[in-house]
């Protein structure tokens, strides 16, 4: 049943992956990506991680997105006029080939194959994910989070010297 | 015990189509009547008497109209993006229905030996004996409601026309700015409840003979969660995507037929769902003096406190003139999200000396 499901889910995040290089239009080009990112917080879901399916959703599908069709709606661009380069389906088609490659690797032969940390299965259904991502930004990982705050803010900061004429 | 399929018994599959089939009609009807109520309510705080002539004093007046939108002819202009167009009132739809999925309208019943708990996406395990529901409801819920800010936008683009990307823009603005402090508001709940189930949410607020509601910890947290909520969906004084003053109809100038009822749904189905919402949070979802002794009076009380306070929305519709744009940037971003940090930082401090 779960691996049906799996199935189904591939095939339609496969299906909008190739959509978002394909349409002509850019707004439907945000909305496969859109559905990608849906696909993507399902699989969260089945590997038994609610909060990151629901952080996806939220964070990429709800703000990330919105923006994007923000920029293409302010910008009004309609349909993508820009001719076809054979030298970048061969540029894409490399980077591609790589970076199957390089997934194929991670799953099989790097350390990543082999979970044995201290986090298995077991003791997240037993935790609770979301307890547990909470305590270990908080405890273990406090600076590594300090530190993207830090980078958040100077990025707000940034964009608003960047968009404001008199400050 | 009986029948099984997929290692649960028939009597799950029973419930749960049963608890959406229940779900869904309750928030289709009230979306249905709510349309009838407002007209109602507003017409009579104006000194009118509304609708009177479909039925007994307009009550079938939904339906005729409801029946009126569904012949009325299909539009879509030359210039529109045909698919965007079309879906957009789709999109604008779906989030507000399924959103209903994780909010608890009962306690647990039992029926034939098998207990269910009243929420669509909740079931009773017997081997581990508790309810198990989406352990990150409340997240769910402002995922989907982030969802449904696309049906807007896209519908104001997808028109291809001046009035509809104003809507659309503003709606979008709004919408984004709005959800922060929406969310910034519920954290000091979970600060609370130390969880993000709605289940246990609500459980948590049953103390007190059923009156150890959270808007009596939290009271600055439900204001702000309930402004935000009307500014999220559009509702007066913060319904600029749509005013007709200056804009026609906003984002939804160009729908006609079928499509435009849609969104009219769509408004009204979020109406229902931040209503629950609010009360499942705030005013202790369907706790109330003898609801855990008593099962069935759960989604009695539930519905009550909803329907209070979408008489309380339709109120302020009645009241409230409409903000000016800038009005409400400075009112979303300079006075919510501080009020909200501080009321995180303020609830932090009591409850590490508590």
């Amino acid at each position: 049943m779960e691996t049906l499901f799996f199935l189904i889910i591939t095939l339609v995040a496969i299906i909008s992956a190739i959509l978002v290089v394909t349409c002509k239009n850019p707004i439907n080009s945000a909305l496969s990506l859109i559905m990608t990112f849906f696909c993507l917080a399902t699989y969260y879901v089945m590997l038994d991680a609610p909060f990151m399916a629901a952080v996806q959703v939220m964070v990429y599908a709800g703000a990330i997105m919105v923006l994007m069709v923000f920029t293409i709606m302010l910008l009004n661009i309609r349909v993508d006029s820009s001719k076809k380069h054979s030298h970048k389906l061969v540029l894409g088609s490399i980077i591609g080939f790589f970076t199957l490659v390089n997934t194929l690797f991670i799953l099989f032969k790097s350390k990543a194959a082999m979970p044995n940390g201290p986090y298995s299965g077991e003791v997240i259904k037993k935790l609770g994910h979301t307890e547990l991502v909470g305590k270990e930004i908080f405890t273990n990982f406090l600076l590594p989070f300090e530190i993207t705050s830090i980078l958040l803010l100077v990025a707000i900061v940034g964009a608003v010297i960047l968009a404001k004429k008199k400050i | 015990m009986g029948i099984e399929i997929l290692g649960l018994p028939l009597m799950y599959y029973i419930a749960m189509v049963v608890k959406v089939l229940v779900a869904f009609v309750f928030v289709l009807l009230t979306v249905a009547y709510a349309t009838y109520a407002e007209r109602k309510i507003i017409g009579h705080m104006q000194v009118r008497l509304g609708p009177m002539r479909t039925g007994w004093h307009g009550l079938l007046q939904p339906i005729a109209d409801g029946v009126k939108l569904f012949f009325k002819e299909e539009i879509i202009p030359s210039q529109a993006s045909t698919f965007a167009f079309l879906i957009a009132p789709l999109i604008a739809l779906i989030p507000a229905f399924i959103t209903f999925a994780v909010i608890p309208f009962g306690g647990t019943i039992e029926i034939a030996g098998y207990k269910i708990p009243l929420q669509v996406a909740a079931y009773y395990d017997t081997a581990a004996g508790q309810v198990f529901d989406v352990n990150v409801g409340v997240l769910y819920v402002l995922a989907m409601s982030s969802l449904g800010v696309y049906g807007i936008v896209l519908a104001g683009w997808a028109s291809n026309s001046k009035y509809s990307l104003m809507g659309g823009l503003r709606a979008s603005a709004q919408m984004i700015s709005y959800e922060l402090s929406a969310g910034l508001s519920i954290i000091a709940v979970f600060m609370l409840s130390g969880t993000l189930s709605l289940t246990k949410i609500v459980e948590l607020q049953s103390g007190l003979g059923g009156f150890e509601w959270y808007i009596f910890k939290q009271p600055l947290a439900a204001f702000i969660f309930f402004i935000c909520s009307l500014a999220e969906i559009n509702r007066t004084p913060f319904d600029l995507p749509e005013a007709e003053t200056e804009l026609v109809s906003g984002f939804c100038t160009e729908y006609s037929s079928m499509k435009y009822a849609m969104f009219f749904m769509a408004e009204y189905a979020n109406m229902v769902t931040v209503c629950a919402l609010t009360a499942t949070l705030f005013l202790g979802g369907w706790n109330g003096p003898l609801a855990t002794a008593i099962p069935l009076l759960g989604p009695v009380y539930f519905v009550a406190k909803v329907y209070f306070l979408m008489f309380a929305c339709m109120w302020i519709r009645a009241t409230l003139p409409r903000y000016r744009y800038d009005q409400l940037m400075h009112l979303g971003w300079k006075v919510f999200i501080p009020v909200a940090l501080l009321n995180i930082v303020v609830t932090g401090i009591i409850g590490f000396f508590i």
